[in-house]
């Protein structure tokens, strides 16, 4: 296996999940990030903690969790599966799942800084010539935050695509289905002979995450240009 | 349209219990740093909340206590002392944000023609301060709020903007509310003055009224304070160097060339450069001497005290020692001349 189709099936495979899971998780992680930057509320802290959670929880127990609460026989798994046939478990939308979770608070606290950095005299401003506070949000506050959502999205796409801990433990690796690049990798190196494969799986991680960043970078020199001349 | 004001809340140590009606017109909120002005003005455009009181505009209540419109159904234009420009948006789309009322004129006016393609971070502080107003204006506001809008600028970048908004409060038939400290921006831009001293209106009126009342003295600048005068420039002696000005007490003269013929200015008498004489002085060198009458003699919080004098119609007044007085056995009812220096009093 080097560029035979199984080598593209898993690259694909990995840039598919880590997309769906970035692109998931931002508005979710837009408005918690508003929540916790600009709102006071009984369970700030909670939530905040709740957030942060996969942050700190061994990735192994993650999965575990949602194994758990949503495989077939869990709470919402249950649910899931019963009313609309949905698995998530050992499914690529799960290793989705399983990566938003993981990103998740890595967007969070970029996009709040991105709130918290934001002037709310300018947003005061836009409400004295008629704006609701709907409109100020959309035209005044989230172009101000769109550098900290693009760094939150690639951070996220970056972790996402790394995921291994959780992800192995909630959908395994099945070829084809949820083995990423990292549990590809991971797999290779368990049968003597295959480093070979190995090499250019390592190579187009580095290649993807490296474009990643560039692109970030260069994003938000246009944007940080865009506001300062 | 009137606005009328009557809140009272409290900030931290401050006590505030503001009542005041605004009529169509310049309205100046003067006071020290801590009085409670900026607070007044964004009770009135929804962006603070008073804790009790009335805020109405004409027959709307905008605040009673229990409703409380929010500021985008205000219609209030706000200028604030540190502009906040959007700073993702040209000039053009900052200024159409709340609308394109009168668009082409207000570019006009304020002089904006050249800029309308720039972003805010390039454009200097007088530059954004005049954004901030067109941006205002546009929305067609009821009212006007401006918030020191010239305090972050230098000499130059104030004088720039200020004729802009003298202007601008000349020919809109709106109240404007306008918040300073700075003595100049009184005396050019008000109609009415408003002191507010630790969250309490300590006088109003017209402003004319106000700076002619020695009492209010306290709450300006030594070299400020005294009485402000309406003249009209009536010629310019190049070869003497002097502006001669027509004023209800007879011409005054001013050093240089100063205004148009036939330009009205105000011009600041402080009282402090006032000098007064029983008999018409000879031999000396200030300008101007004008016959008066002493109406009052007031104690200034100071010690010192104060001769108010009616000038033929204009109210001056002067502030001497107590021993100036006695000596001289000034008393209300008295003749005297009021003498002070072409260079001592200049348009504010």
């Amino acid at each position: 296996m080097q560029f035979d189709p199984a080598f593209w099936g898993i690259v694909t495979l990995s840039l598919r999940i880590a997309a769906t899971a970035t692109v998931v998780a931002l508005p979710l992680a837009v408005a918690v990030a508003w929540l916790l930057a600009r709102r006071q509320f009984w369970g700030h802290r909670i939530v905040n903690g709740l957030v942060h959670l996969p942050l700190v929880l061994p990735p192994v127990v993650t999965g575990y969790l949602l194994l758990i609460v949503f495989g077939r026989n869990g709470p919402i798994g249950g649910v899931l599966y019963k009313l609309f046939g949905v698995t998530l478990a050992f499914n690529w939308t799960g290793a989705a799942l399983a990566a938003g979770i993981m990103a998740f608070p890595l967007m969070v606290r970029a996009i709040r800084l991105g709130f918290e950095a934001v002037d709310s005299g300018i947003e005061a401003a836009a409400a004295t010539l008629g704006a609701s506070p709907r409109r100020v949000f959309l035209t005044v506050t989230l172009p101000l935050i769109a550098p900290g959502i693009l760094a939150g999205t690639v951070l996220g796409f970056a972790k996402a695509l790394g995921e291994f801990g959780a992800t192995i433990t909630f959908v395994a690796a099945i070829p084809g289905q949820t083995q990423t690049i990292p549990s590809a990798i991971y797999g290779l190196l368990q049968v003597p002979g295959q480093e070979g494969a190995v090499v250019w799986l390592v190579a187009v991680s580095v290649v993807l995450a490296m474009g990643a960043l560039i692109m970030s970078e260069w994003l938000a020199t246009r944007m940080t240009k865009r506001l300062a001349a | 349209m009137m606005l009328q004001v009557d809140i009272q809340a409290q900030l931290g140590a401050l006590k505030l219990d503001v009542q005041m009606d605004v009529p169509a017109g310049v309205t100046v909120l003067f006071g020290p740093s801590g009085a409670g002005k900026t607070t007044v003005i964004n009770a009135i455009a929804g962006l603070f909340r008073p804790d009790s009181g009335q805020i109405k505009l004409g027959d709307e209540v905008l605040f009673d206590g229990r409703k409380n419109v929010p500021p985008h159904h205000r219609q209030m234009g706000y200028v604030f002392q540190d502009a906040r420009l959007f700073p993702h948006c040209t000039v053009r789309q900052n200024l159409t944000y709340g609308g394109s009322h009168d668009f082409d004129q207000i570019v006009d006016v304020l002089g904006l023609g050249g800029l309308l393609s720039r972003r805010p971070a390039g454009l200097s502080g007088g530059e954004k301060q005049r954004v901030a107003l067109g941006r205002a204006l546009m929305s067609n506001p009821k009212v006007l709020l401006m918030d020191e809008p010239l305090a972050a600028l230098d000499g130059p970048r104030k004088s720039e903007v200020l004729p802009f908004i003298a202007e601008i409060a000349a020919t809109r038939n709106l109240p404007v509310i306008y918040v300073t400290h700075a003595m100049a921006e009184v005396t050019q831009l008000a109609d009415q003055l408003v002191l507010v001293d630790n969250g309490k209106v300590a006088h109003k009126g017209p402003v004319i009224d106000v700076l002619a009342d020695p009492i209010a003295a306290k709450y300006f600048a030594k070299r400020d304070a005294g009485a402000l005068i309406e003249c009209v420039v009536e010629r310019h002696d190049i070869d003497e160097g002097i502006t001669v000005l027509a004023s209800g007490a007879g011409p005054i003269l001013l050093p240089g060339q100063v205004g148009r013929v036939g330009v009205g200015l105000r011009l600041l008498i402080p009282a402090q450069d006032v000098m007064l004489s029983k008999t018409a002085l000879q031999g000396q060198s200030a300008l101007n001497m004008i016959e008066a009458v002493i109406d009052d003699i007031k104690l200034l919080p100071n010690g010192n005290l104060a001769v108010i004098l009616q000038a033929k119609e204009l109210p001056i007044w002067a502030e001497l020692t107590p021993l100036s007085v006695r000596k001289l056995g000034f008393e209300a009812g008295q003749n005297v001349f009021a003498i002070f220096k072409a260079t001592a009093v200049g348009p504010v």
